[in-house]
């Protein structure tokens, strides 16, 4: 946090001269009042009175220009302060890996990086101010009292250490609740999100009060820890006006003593005593400030827990110069944080330059993981991956990620252009390159959007059916050109004559590139060169289509007779290479069926 | 480019403009005015019993310096005359009793203020978030999720800002101020004169900083927005950012909408800056000038000194909450920057509304008829043309046809997503728009691709096909449609968390679950729209096995790609350019060699070209 404060150190320390100008005028000004009184007005110079009075207006103009300054240049340093770790926090999160952004709520961050940063901005544009301003009165006014007369002087420091005592019982009590406060708030803004971004299935579904329910419970959470706090700084805040005014009482109790024992003078009393009377404001807002500053440390601590969280995944030095695009994967083992078994384990995969091969196993096997492994969007736990033997590891980033595209099955379209979704994997793309990408991916209907390719598709391009989005998302790999192309189960929302367009397109593509395609489909099996089954957690067989189908009987489960419904649909292939007799035997006995 | 990500946004009507007309500015007002009213109306008697409250506790603490210089003046003389300590005694009592009482106020006023600020809140929440529940999809097509999290988030904490420290003070200040005013009236009227000729100034120059400020909140609460928007945009697509390198150019849009709000921050604060001096520098010259003014007329012996030593001291006190106001009031133009957002979210209606006297249907049975159905979405272009259908209760119907042809649009117009812009759609031979939400989200319900997955555990995803339902009939619905054994195989079963959107769980399995949700729904009409596209074959298989099952009981409508839900289906509509072009069982179908027979023969095509890679 204090490199932060840094580069506003020059500011930040020039804020006091115009803060505390702008108090010592504002003692002066009553003294000339007192001056008038006492001379002019005793004297009935009228003469005299003209320039005094012209002083006041004089020190009153400084006075706000002071206040102005202060404002002023503040209003620059706390915004500044806020905009750059909000800057930072953002570009901190898109490194964080993926295994960090499954884990934490998006409502959870998004509290941290508006809600958090505003409450540290409130406290060092005014809160940080007060607070040393006030304890400098408290201090002063103490010291003037001792010397005035120390008995009492003493007295009133010592109701100090109930004040300090308490203040640090408070806060201890108060940290907890208030972070407490913050953390709920986090959770109910997830549940917001993802009100929203599901608003689809709640309605599909009419299930608006269970999600309401949630958030009411939520909502209720947070308004029963806040009256926790509300309790908590009432009673501080109480606590904090009482003792100077008991204290007050005692002085008057003790004072009126002294003078009657003649230890102290009537006036000494009276000044005391009004000089006593300025403490009680000063302490009771210590408490406002106090609170003011707790929130802004837990917001701090709150935006430090993502700021301190290193980014596992951080790119090497390495760089390819003329990459092939040899694939390696190398005994790899990889596992969820915390989880006791591993996904995949003793991975060995060799995809030649330019080869494809199609990963194919049961739902939730691990082929998505798999192919994730390659671009680092999660990090092997054992073992390596290698592309042209370099570890990818040690490849930068950029130049990891742009030698690999990845076709998610669920694609992410964001807020913007076509045009600009397309292209993000590469900015500099022309428009025949555009042109030749749709083409390949079937998606020619962008040019019927009402604006063409710079419609703005909506948040996760809701208005295009699951099929375009597919095919919009396949496109964006292949404008990318990558060395090597994953298609993760690409074309499973896509009609069957798209999808056999698509295919016969992507052989093209594929030619050039390594490919790696999850595939449950024969049809998509056959764009691969070879084909790896995904067993147990672990590739269990690679080879050619035919051959898989022939000698793996799990193969065989996994991808024939797609026409299936009967429970002995599997006969119908058995032993059949050639598996139109198969299916045609699969049709008989369908027909069989009816 | 920037000008495209950063702007163009569509959403509620007033959103996103910094420069309204006079009467436009003024009905906004209104309308905030009016929830704000709304919100406090429950609590008048508190918020009367509160004033007092302060009120006590503010006369409590004022009395105490007076009691103070009771004591000195009229408790210490009697003691120096050696007549004992008995009025001292009293007035130190009377201090205390005052203390005490202005504790105790303040405690009272404290959690009472509390109290009902968060009641409030409570209640704003909870009225907004089911506000945007009811709204219709149409709405939220164009308002983007980002947007829902910053009017719950950001605006609601701008009033929980306002309620937390603006009420207190604002009560204080306005209090002392008329005080102050009073006594000044009281204690010489030419003088008071002077004293209160600035305030016409003093509220012009309000008047200026109101007008500015609220355009410069209202611009301060739009740029927070689309921080948000961009913000919770990229977090949810991560994955695809970091894939795709986009890093760099999201944080130059980011750091652009970051600026942009830093800049209207900084002017707010700048005009702040402008303002808390003014208004001082108001006060300082009417000090100066009752400074002279009251002086002559001391020298002239028209005021007394002590008079004019307490003008000098009140003065200082008038002009010292009006800082404070200003300060709060820097809290309420940002409170009413997002009352307004807020109002104008529950302003909208819904386009798909629920009735006024809502029909209930006891046993739905699924019978669903389309009467000169016509649709088009907001652009005009017509997506389904006068169609009439009907589909008795019990039915298996697969729609068939192109992307486009219509059949999403069909099925969503069966859940009610969007109403018929002309001619009615019936369940069981009520108009669905005079059905209750409740009997039409019970009878009918849609599994889509977008399969969205809650925070919480797998079985909570599945329970929300039916919330409330047992351990038991959650694992008989996993059972059902084949997804226990996956389930099972999970680290923690059916206590596993999905994490954030269901990351953790495959696009397979994730249908799976929904599909075990809306099982578990039970409703008498069950739509599949591309339900099943993520399944691998045997899991595809084991539903399509359930399915006989499930479907048996209950009216279904499929669409799907793959052909292999259509042999499951009684009735095969083959839809193209928003109309019905073949309709019939689907052996019929085949054998007519009409479209659907191409269709089917394509599609036994790409299965049966197994055997023959290229090369």
């Amino acid at each position: 946090m204090k490199s932060y404060l840094r580069p506003y150190t020059t500011r930040l320390v020039l804020i006091w001269i115009p803060a505390f100008g702008g108090i010592a005028i504002g003692i002066v000004i009553p003294l000339i009042g007192k001056e008038i009184i006492d001379g002019p007005v005793a004297r009935g110079d009228t003469g005299a009175l003209l320039p005094l009075a012209l002083l006041a207006l004089a020190l009153g103009v400084i006075e706000a220009l002071l206040i102005f300054l202060r404002r002023w240049f503040l209003a620059d340093a706390v915004i500044g302060l806020e905009t750059t770790i909000r800057d930072d926090l953002y570009r901190h999160l898109q490194r964080l890996p993926m295994s960090f952004h499954g884990a934490w709520q998006s409502g959870q961050l998004l509290s941290r990086a508006t809600t958090d940063l505003s409450v540290i901005r409130r406290f060092l544009g005014f809160g940080m101010l007060f607070l040393v301003l006030i304890i400098f009165q408290i201090v002063t006014v103490t010291g003037l009292l001792l010397q005035m007369y120390w008995p009492l002087g003493l007295l009133v420091a010592a109701s100090a250490l109930p004040v300090v005592v308490t203040s640090l019982r408070f806060e201890r009590g108060y940290i907890t609740v208030s972070r407490q406060v913050q953390d709920e708030q986090g959770d109910l803004a997830t549940v917001v999100e993802e009100s929203a971004v599901g608003i689809r299935t709640i309605k599909a579904f009419g299930r608006g009060r269970h999600v309401f329910d949630t958030f009411d419970d939520g909502a209720r959470k947070v308004y029963r820890t806040s009256m926790e706090k509300v309790r908590l700084s009432a009673r501080f805040f109480t606590f904090l006006e009482v003792i100077p005014n008991v204290t007050l009482a005692i002085v008057l109790l003790l004072g009126a003593l002294a003078v009657g024992s003649g230890s102290l003078t009537l006036g000494t009393l009276v000044a005391f005593t009004t000089l006593m009377l300025q403490l009680v404001w000063p302490v009771s807002a210590l408490g406002f400030i106090l609170v003011m500053a707790q929130e802004a440390m837990t917001s701090a601590d709150r935006v430090m827990e993502v700021l301190d969280t290193d980014p596992e995944i951080v790119g090497g030095t390495d760089a390819i110069e003329r990459p092939r695009g040899h694939l390696r994967y190398e005994g790899v083992e990889f596992r969820f944080p915390g989880a006791a078994e591993p996904v995949l384990r003793d991975v060995w995969l060799d995809v030649r330059p330019g080869e494809t091969v199609a990963v194919v196993g049961a739902t939730g096997s691990g082929k998505t993981t798999l192919t994730a492994l390659v671009p680092r969007l999660y990090d092997v736990s054992a073992g390596r991956v290698t592309i042209d033997g370099h570890d990818v590891r040690d490849l930068s980033l950029p130049a990891l990620r742009s030698m690999v595209a990845t076709a998610f099955e669920e694609p992410t379209l964001f807020s913007m252009s076509v045009r600009e979704n397309l292209t993000l994997g590469r900015h500099d793309a022309t428009e025949e390159e555009i042109e030749e990408a749709l083409r390949v991916a079937q998606a020619g209907f962008v040019h019927q959007l009402p604006w063409g390719l710079d419609t703005r598709i909506g948040e996760q391009g809701m208005s295009l059916s699951g099929g375009q989005r597919q095919r919009l998302a396949l496109a964006r790999a292949v404008l990318s050109r990558p060395r090597v192309l994953v298609l993760d189960d690409t074309l499973s929302a896509l009609d069957v004559e798209t999808e056999a367009l698509v295919e016969e397109a992507l052989r093209h593509v594929l030619r050039d590139a390594t490919g790696i395609v999850v595939a449950h489909r024969a049809s998509t099996v056959l764009l691969a060169d070879k084909v790896a089954l995904l067993l147990n957690g672990t590739i269990a067989h690679v080879g050619r289509h035919q051959e898989l189908m022939a000698a793996v009987p799990e193969y065989r489960a996994l991808l024939s007779a797609e026409l299936d419904g009967a429970p002995d649909g599997l006969d119908g292939l058995d032993g059949a290479p050639d598996g139109l007799d198969g299916l045609d035997g699969d049709l008989d006995s369908q027909e069989a069926l009816r | 480019m920037s000008q495209t990500t950063t702007q163009g946004w569509r959403g509620v009507a007033a959103e996103n403009k910094d420069d309204l007309s006079e009467q436009v500015s003024f009905l906004l007002r209104a309308r905030s005015r009016r929830l704000l009213g709304e919100l406090l109306r429950p609590y008048r008697k508190e918020i009367a019993l509160l004033v007092a409250v302060i009120v006590i506790c503010n006369a409590a603490a004022l009395a105490i310096p007076y009691l103070v210089k009771v004591g000195i003046d009229a408790g210490i003389p009697p003691m120096l005359a050696g007549e004992g300590p008995a009025t001292l005694v009293t007035v130190v009592v009377a201090v205390l009793a005052a203390a005490i009482t202005q504790a105790a106020t303040r405690q009272v006023f404290l959690r009472m203020a509390g109290r009902i600020g968060q009641s409030i809140l409570l209640e704003l929440r909870r009225r907004v978030f089911a506000h945007f529940q009811k709204l219709s999809l149409s709405f939220h097509d164009d308002y983007t999720s980002g947007r829902v999290v910053a009017r719950l988030t950001s605006d609601i904490e701008a009033i929980s800002e306002m309620l937390q420290s603006g009420f207190d003070g604002l009560v204080t200040a306005v209090l002392t101020l008329t005080g102050t005013a009073v006594l000044l009236l009281v204690l010489d009227v030419p003088l008071a004169v002077v004293a209160l000729l600035p305030l016409p100034v003093l509220l012009l120059f309000t008047r200026w900083f109101r007008r500015q400020s609220s355009i410069t909140y209202r611009r301060t609460r739009e740029t927070v927005a689309l921080v948000i928007v961009h913000f919770v945009e990229s977090m949810t697509g991560i994955r695809a950012v970091q894939a795709f390198r986009r890093e760099p150019r999201n944080q130059e849009i980011f750091s652009q909408l970051n600026a942009d709000y830093a800049h209207a921050n900084v002017q707010s604060m700048r005009l702040i800056a402008l303002f808390m001096p003014g208004v001082k520098l108001i006060g300082n010259v009417t000090i100066a000038a009752v400074l002279f003014y009251g002086g002559l007329l001391a020298i002239d012996g028209d005021v007394t000194v002590g008079v004019l030593a307490a003008f000098l001291l009140y003065l200082r006190q008038f002009y010292e909450p009006m800082q404070e106001i200003s300060q709060f009031y820097n809290t309420f133009q940002s409170a009413g920057a997002a009352l307004e957002k807020l109002s104008g979210v529950l302003e909208e209606r819904p386009a798909v509304a629920e009735p006024h006297t809502p029909v209930a249907l006891e046993r739905p049975r699924g019978e669903i008829r389309f009467e000169e159905v016509e649709f088009s979405y907001l652009d005009g272009t017509p997506v389904l043309s006068r169609m009439d259908l009907a589909i008795p209760a019990g039915q298996t119907v697969a729609l068939v046809g192109t992307t486009g042809a219509g059949k999403t649009t069909l099925a969503k117009l069966v859940s009610r997503f969007y109403d018929p812009v002309a001619g009615r759609v019936l369940l069981d031979g009520v108009d669905l728009r005079d059905l209750g939400e409740d009997s039409l989200r019970g009878a009918v319900v849609m599994v889509t691709q977008e399969n969205f997955l809650f925070t919480g555990s797998v079985a909570d995803n599945i329970r929300f096909g039916r919330p409330g339902s047992t351990m038991a009939e959650v694992v008989e619905a996993a059972r059902s449609i084949g997804a226990h054994e996956f389930i099972s195989a999970l680290p923690e079963g059916y206590d596993t968390q999905v994490a954030k959107h269901g990351g953790r769980l495959s696009a397979g399995q994730r249908q799976l679950v929904a599909f075990a949700r809306a099982f578990l729904a039970d409703p008498a009409v069950l739509i599949l729209d591309e339900a099943t596209s993520s399944l691998d074959v045997p899991g595809e298989r084991l539903v399509q096995r359930a399915m006989r099952t499930i479907l048996a009981e209950r009216t279904a409508l499929i669409i799907a790609h793959r052909l292999s839900t259509v042999e499951i289906a009684d009735r095969v509509l083959v839809m193209d350019s928003g109309g019905i072009v073949e309709d019939g069982p689907p052996d019929q179908l085949i054998a007519r060699a009409g479209r659907f027979a191409g269709l089917h023969q394509a599609w036994l095509d790409s299965i049966s070209d197994l055997p023959a890679p290229p090369g």
